[in-house]
């Protein structure tokens, strides 16, 4: 019983940090059709933002060493700031670029961030210790749970209630759902270009920022690469759900995160380390019975 | 009829093949250990992304999944060029005809190749029913998978560490008849039937869908074909370096791949020769520069990582300002064929 519990847990958490990877590309992909690649960069960017650029293999503790309570909003909004100025500076040119360019465009902004990272802090990961005392595990009907796992979960329960209110009852929520509807129709009647895409950008950044701080505080480590495979989870999330998705992309994240853990645990030892190819090929594999997703909505269909 | 396309547009794969032949000829003069070395790296690069011209191009779906088919390719040289002295300890765990035996360089990279080929025919029956951009996401999992297994399967592919002993064979002609090959299977797909119906799906899905192109058979052939010309490369790289590992064929090699065929333009073979030749010059310079550069006593050297930074900036900037490529999407060729024809590519 508390095997189970704990194998919930794990995989719960994992899920939350996959589906919130999910929504932040899902928002962007919805209302500009970009497959934004650099997302696992502007992770790995929140991450070096708390410590002071050097190339020793010593982290040193900048932005890191201010009280939670102020370090949070500040990173996070140094993801959305990273987010909106890669808007304000690229993407904003691929306006009526066909989505194949704007990919390859995110991939190389991805890039050139990455090993702006490398040359600021080389590639050599770095250990940084944030907040500690959420390692420690808490009880809960048995099973010892890491306190960082029930933390990341309850975060992740809030940022969806808040996006689901922020997205039905604000007037910027409409305007964002009219846009990922029909662009060019919520133009006509009004709506913002620049300002709901640049809107996007920003909650998509602050969703990276918040999953740079949940993987630092469980790994200890700063590495330029580590956005890069929650991202690529993701980016399946997305694919499974549904491209344009938001719900499925979430459901989606989940589904991957709990079919991780569960081999984790399933497989015969020597098959573990191919773990990663098993999720992934499951998931293609997947996609032959259902091509547009397991959660595709309607609106994605194509038209004739 | 289908010699006339043939003669038509015979013109372009004879000057590419003339541009190279110049350069190999040029490094055979120099004769410098480096410079060849330079030379058959990017040679080297011009099959790839050539391999990449021949699903992307005609396509029109990215892929992100193509350095896979190269990793298969390699790893498959090494294991079957590998004297089996050393193949006895280094990779226990392959089958004991593989483990027994060394095969010939030509048998071994045609067999590198048709594993490569085959490996895209199985997955790709199931990545060619997605559209375009989930396509292009799935073959990044597709990479993420064939990275996983290469860089854990320790008894067979010597898991993340190098698997050395490979014969070193691919100088500067060997390597120059591999890119000689990629660009005539590149240019004969290209004026295929398939070629054409899958150009004509590219530009127009419903429309081709409608005459009767069966688009997902067509860029299955288009899949298999450019995996068995990167399977070849990757056995070449090989056999270049001697060497093999499983991060060499990740992402960094995707995304200079991909700037190359963005830089010189997606959507034609002269634009896929020409952004490798671009691109590789760029990075044998700021390489230059990285390393240090003697300026009247004062050594300028730039930082690590510079080379990837320009490459994306350049990449990016040519993107926004000449989204067609330096080639603008057009052959080059002695005959200026008509406005019209433009579009039909090679």
């Amino acid at each position: 019983m508390t095997a189970l519990l704990q194998i919930a847990f794990d995989a719960l958490s994992l899920g939350s940090l996959y589906a919130i990877c999910a929504l932040g590309i899902a928002l962007i992909f919805g209302v500009m059709r970009l497959v934004n690649f650099a997302q696992g960069d502007y992770i790995a960017f929140c991450v070096f933002a708390l410590l002071w650029p050097s190339i020793d293999a010593t982290a040193i503790v900048f932005l890191g060493n201010l009280p939670w309570f102020v370090l949070v909003p500040v990173v996070l909004m140094f993801g959305a700031g990273i987010s909106v100025a890669s808007e304000i500076l690229v993407f904003r040119r691929f306006r009526n670029a066909n989505p194949a360019t704007m990919m390859i465009a995110s991939f190389a902004v991805g890039f050139v961030i990455q090993h702006v990272l490398l040359l600021l802090f080389s590639s050599r990961p770095k250990s940084i210790n944030l907040w500690p005392a959420l390692g420690l595990p808490v009880e809960i009907l048995g099973a010892r749970i890491p306190l960082l796992q029930l933390i990341t979960i309850i975060i992740t329960v809030a940022i969806l209630i808040a996006l689901t209110a922020f997205l039905r009852r604000t007037r910027y929520g409409l305007e964002m759902r009219a846009a990922a509807e029909n662009f060019t129709m919520a133009r006509m009647l009004g709506v913002r270009a620049n300002g709901v895409i640049m809107l996007a950008f920003a909650v998509s950044g602050a969703l990276a920022a918040a999953v740079g701080l949940i993987r630092v505080t469980q790994t200890g480590t700063a590495d330029i690469q580590m956005g890069a495979s929650v991202m690529l989870v993701a980016f399946i999330a997305t694919v499974i759900g549904g491209l344009g998705s938001l719900t499925g992309a979430v459901l989606a994240g989940y589904l991957i995160g709990a079919a991780s853990v569960v081999m984790q645990v399933g497989l015969p030892l020597e098959a573990r380390p191919f773990r990663d190819a098993f999720v992934y090929g499951a998931v293609i594999v997947s996609l032959i019975w259902r091509p547009q997703g397991l959660f595709a909505p309607n609106s994605t269909k194509q038209r004739i | 009829m289908r010699n006339s396309i043939l003669y038509r547009t015979v013109s372009t794969p004879l000057l590419l093949v003339a541009m190279l032949l110049a350069i190999a000829i040029t490094a055979q003069f120099v004769g410098s250990g480096p410079f060849s070395r330079t030379i058959v790296e990017m040679f080297i690069r011009v099959m790839l992304v050539i391999g990449l011209y021949i699903f992307i191009g005609n396509s029109g779906i990215i892929s992100f999944g193509h350095i896979g088919f190269m990793c298969i390719g390699a790893y498959a040289t090494a294991w079957f060029t590998i004297p089996p002295m050393m193949k006895k300890y280094s990779l226990r765990g392959l089958p004991y005809f593989i483990k027994d035996h060394q095969l010939p360089f030509l048998a071994s990279a045609l067999l590198s190749s048709l594993l490569a080929a085959v490996f895209a025919l199985i997955v790709g029956r199931i990545l060619m029913r997605l559209s375009g951009i989930a396509a292009s996401i799935a073959t990044f999992a597709m990479l993420a998978v064939i990275n996983t297994v290469y860089s854990n399967w320790d008894t067979v592919t010597g898991g993340t560490s190098s698997i050395v002993g490979i014969p070193m064979y691919a100088g500067v002609w060997l390597s120059f008849a591999g890119t000689v090959i990629a660009i005539v299977v590149a240019w004969l797909y290209a004026v295929s039937s398939s070629g054409l119906a899958l150009r004509a799906a590219r530009d127009e899905a419903i429309a081709a869908s409608a005459s009767g192109v069966n688009i997902g058979r067509e860029r299955l052939i288009a899949f298999v074909v450019s995996a068995a010309v990167i399977g070849l490369c990757g056995s070449l790289y090989a056999h270049f370096l001697g060497v093999v590992n499983p991060d060499a064929f990740y992402l960094g090699l995707t995304f200079v791949a991909l700037s190359m065929l963005v830089v010189g333009g997606m959507n034609s073979l002269s634009g896929a020769v020409i952004g490798v030749v671009v691109i590789s010059s760029i990075i044998q310079i700021l390489r230059w520069f990285e390393k240090g550069v003697d300026l009247g006593g004062v050594t300028l050297a730039l930082p690590n990582g510079t080379q990837e930074i320009a490459i994306g900036v350049v990449t990016v900037a040519i993107l926004i300002f000449r989204p067609s490529g330096l080639m603008r999407n057009e052959e080059i060729g002695w005959r200026k064929r008509p406005r019209r024809r433009n579009s039909e590519g090679a």
